[in-house]
């Protein structure tokens, strides 16, 4: 009820406001672009690659209905055919040439006419073709794709938690010279665009011998300058007093590190986890330049490769695409106070 | 035995110097306040004798042994924050065992010395809480807890009650007395309200600006304050300063005062009342009505404020004239440099 209050709005008492016309104009306009899209992929991808390439576009995955006719191995599509006496029969389609079809009616066999192509239109039926993605597991190596992204995704979100909250724990912690020059100089690597060190990182992972290899694009990655910054602002707000009496509770720094202040920065590990996975799972670039093989690509560059020069099967890419962007929503979905809340404590997106 | 002693400490930071040289000896089994306004260092002081913070010049003794360059933790000392500093995610019980896991002592044994702990501060039955589900005075009583179970040498107290509300912290400061008295360990306790110091410390070291003023029982300190500052200091209404002049009109003192005298210190319950022509004539501006007692503001011939505690409720009409001597033995005379000149009267 509440939800529904709140979309309801307006800003006229009575009447509408004419500002009221305009919002929700623009805003039902926003909501179709930016939704349409993904649904008409969504709906698309349970198409069956002769229902994509239908015309004129049918927004649900409707696909003809065939019959079983005695006589004939394959199942034949059916019609409705508007015979020349007025009358209209539902009636299946043995053979086409040029513009006359031959129908035979499937309950007589014997029972055929010929037929303008005009006069007949196909019988319809709402069908989703779960095939695309059953087939996607079974007739392509998809599962490595997936295992290769999950991993990949993982282990270097995994990483960068690790390594960012050290560089954090150091840098918000310790006095140290030089400290105010290493954090700018880690916030200022933020001004290089991601493009222009690939080359660089690409003659790096190339001598390291890490081209092809999973680790290729999860070491470069690790590191992020927007994570180091994120931790060690939220560690700035852990008091000193504690570690104080954690260093005199006879705590080891590492102790320090890995008992107090670690768990007490849980929510914005939580954020920056958020966002490592964003970042790792969406990734496309980097990984196109280490890994060339196909039984090392991720998810994102199997769909690439999936956009063939000459054919394309659209209904395995379609159903390719929502599978990929099923994990990245569903963070989002049920993670989206704790991005609101990084968002706004980091400034960064 | 657990003795602590500092020979001329110092402490910069940076180019400031903040102590400037302090010496201090303190006895097995004592309970020291470090007691001054904001700012004088006490809670540096105490920072240093943890080992938080290193001196830049001087050495610490504990038992002797010189502690200048080991580490807080194998000093041998406990702290209680005044934030008190408790590990928001862990239990009570696991802050309490913190510091014993990380000195590698058996688990059965951490369990006895957490529930002999417990016991003491009646915290037995808050063990499985998270610091946020406890009060103040609970939060409190777990930051000695896990100061107790380590079974340090010396105790630390960096104004552990100023977070407490006032009824709290008078039942605390009891609480912590006895404490003391059984566990009969060396405290230093810093604290900057002087009725603190007062009602709990064995030895009060009164501090100003990385200086010691005095050191002294309580007693000591009320009935003989080295100069102006700790008398003004200490005591609560405070003392009185009336300039040597205007306490020259009161033909007594006139005779007894030591030459020299910059001003003289009266404490407003060492006013007595006497007959005109004799002490000093004092205008009444305004009184507290304080029960057994009255406090009566009242302003001297040169219109120096003062303040006078007075048995009985009679009521005293602003803007009348009262006459007020010191008592006999109970006025200080002070130096133009602060220093008490009077120190055998008292």
């Amino acid at each position: 009820m509440k939800v529904l209050e709140f979309l309801l709005r307006t800003r006229g008492r009575q009447r509408l406001h004419w500002t009221d016309v305009l919002t929700y104009a623009y805003l039902t306009l926003g909501l179709f672009m930016m939704f349409a899209p993904v649904l008409w992929l969504v709906a698309s991808s349970f198409k069956t690659e002769a229902a994509i390439g239908q015309f004129p576009p049918t927004f649900m995955p409707y696909s003809q209905r065939s019959v079983a006719v005695p006589g004939h191995e394959q199942p034949l599509p059916l019609f409705l055919v508007t015979l020349d006496s007025g009358q209209q029969r539902e009636m299946a389609q043995v053979r086409r040439i040029g513009i006359m079809a031959t129908m035979v009616d499937p309950a007589n066999p014997q029972d055929t006419v010929q037929v303008n192509i005009k006069q007949r239109k196909p019988v319809n039926e709402l069908k989703f073709a779960w095939s695309n993605y059953s087939d996607l597991f079974r007739k392509f190596t998809f599962g490595t794709y997936l295992w290769n992204s999950v991993f990949i995704t993982v282990v270097a979100t995994l990483i960068t938690l690790l390594f960012n909250s050290m560089a954090a724990f150091a840098l918000s912690k310790y006095n140290f010279k030089g400290q105010k020059s290493v954090f700018l100089l880690i916030i200022a690597t933020l001004m290089i665009p991601p493009t222009i060190i690939l080359v660089p990182v690409f003659l790096v992972i190339n001598q390291v011998g890490l081209l092809n290899n999973l680790w290729g694009v999860i070491l470069p990655a690790v590191a992020t300058p927007t994570g180091v910054f994120l931790l060690r602002q939220y560690m700035l707000t852990i008091p000193d007093e504690l570690i104080e009496a954690a260093r005199m509770d006879h705590a080891s720094e590492w102790r320090i590190y890995w008992r107090i202040v670690l768990p007490l920065s849980a929510p914005a590990l939580a954020v920056l986890a958020i966002f490592s996975v964003m970042w790792r799972w969406n990734d496309f670039l980097l990984p196109l330049i280490v890994l060339s093989k196909s039984e090392h690509f991720t998810l994102q560059l199997a769909l690439n490769s999936f956009q063939g020069e000459l054919n394309t099967q659209w209904n395995y890419l379609l159903a390719m695409t929502v599978i990929t962007l099923l994990p990245v929503t569903l963070v989002f979905a049920f993670l989206q106070r704790y991005i609101t809340t990084g968002i706004a404590s980091a400034g960064v997106k | 035995m657990s003795t602590l002693e500092l020979r001329s400490l110092e402490k910069s930071f940076d180019q400031v110097k903040v102590i400037h040289g302090v010496d201090l000896t303190v006895n097995h089994g004592e309970f020291v306040v470090f007691v001054g306004p904001s700012g004088c260092g006490k809670s540096t002081l105490l920072r240093m004798i943890a080992g938080l913070d290193q001196p830049t010049a001087g050495d610490l003794l504990i038992d002797g042994q010189r502690v200048n360059d080991t580490g807080a933790a194998d000093r041998g000392c406990a702290m209680v924050f005044q934030s008190y500093a408790l590990y928001p995610h862990m239990t009570v019980y696991a802050n309490m065992a913190f510091g014993l896991e990380n000195a590698h002592v058996p688990r059965p044994e951490i369990e006895r010395k957490v529930q002999e702990a417990a016991a003491l501060l009646r915290l037995d039955q808050l063990l499985q809480r998270k610091p946020t589900q406890l009060s103040g005075g609970q939060r409190q009583r777990v930051a000695i807890g896990r100061a107790i179970v380590r079974e340090p040498k010396i105790f630390l107290f960096d104004e552990p009650l100023s977070n407490l509300d006032a009824e709290l912290r008078v039942s605390m400061r009891s609480e912590l007395r006895e404490l003391h008295q059984r566990l009969a360990a060396t405290m230093i306790y810093v604290t900057h309200d002087q009725v603190e110091a007062m009602t709990m410390a064995d030895r009060i070291v009164v501090l100003r600006a990385g200086r010691i003023e005095q050191v002294g029982t309580p007693q000591a300190l009320y009935d003989t304050p080295d100069n102006v500052f700790v008398a003004g200091f200490i005591g609560s209404p405070r003392m009185n300063f009336v300039p040597a002049a205007v306490a020259a009109q009161d033909p007594a003192l006139r005779e007894a005062l030591p030459a020299g005298t910059q001003q003289v210190g009266v404490r407003p319950e060492h006013w007595l009342p006497c007959a005109a022509g004799q002490g000093l004539a004092i205008s009444v501006a305004g009184s507290e009505y304080l029960g057994a007692q009255r406090l009566l503001h009242g302003k001297l011939s040169d219109g120096t404020r003062t303040e006078m505690l007075v048995e009985g409720a009679a009521e005293h009409t602003s803007g009348g004239v009262i006459h007020m001597a010191p008592h006999p033995q109970r006025w200080h005379a002070f130096a133009a440099d602060g220093h008490r000149l009077n120190r055998e009267l008292a």
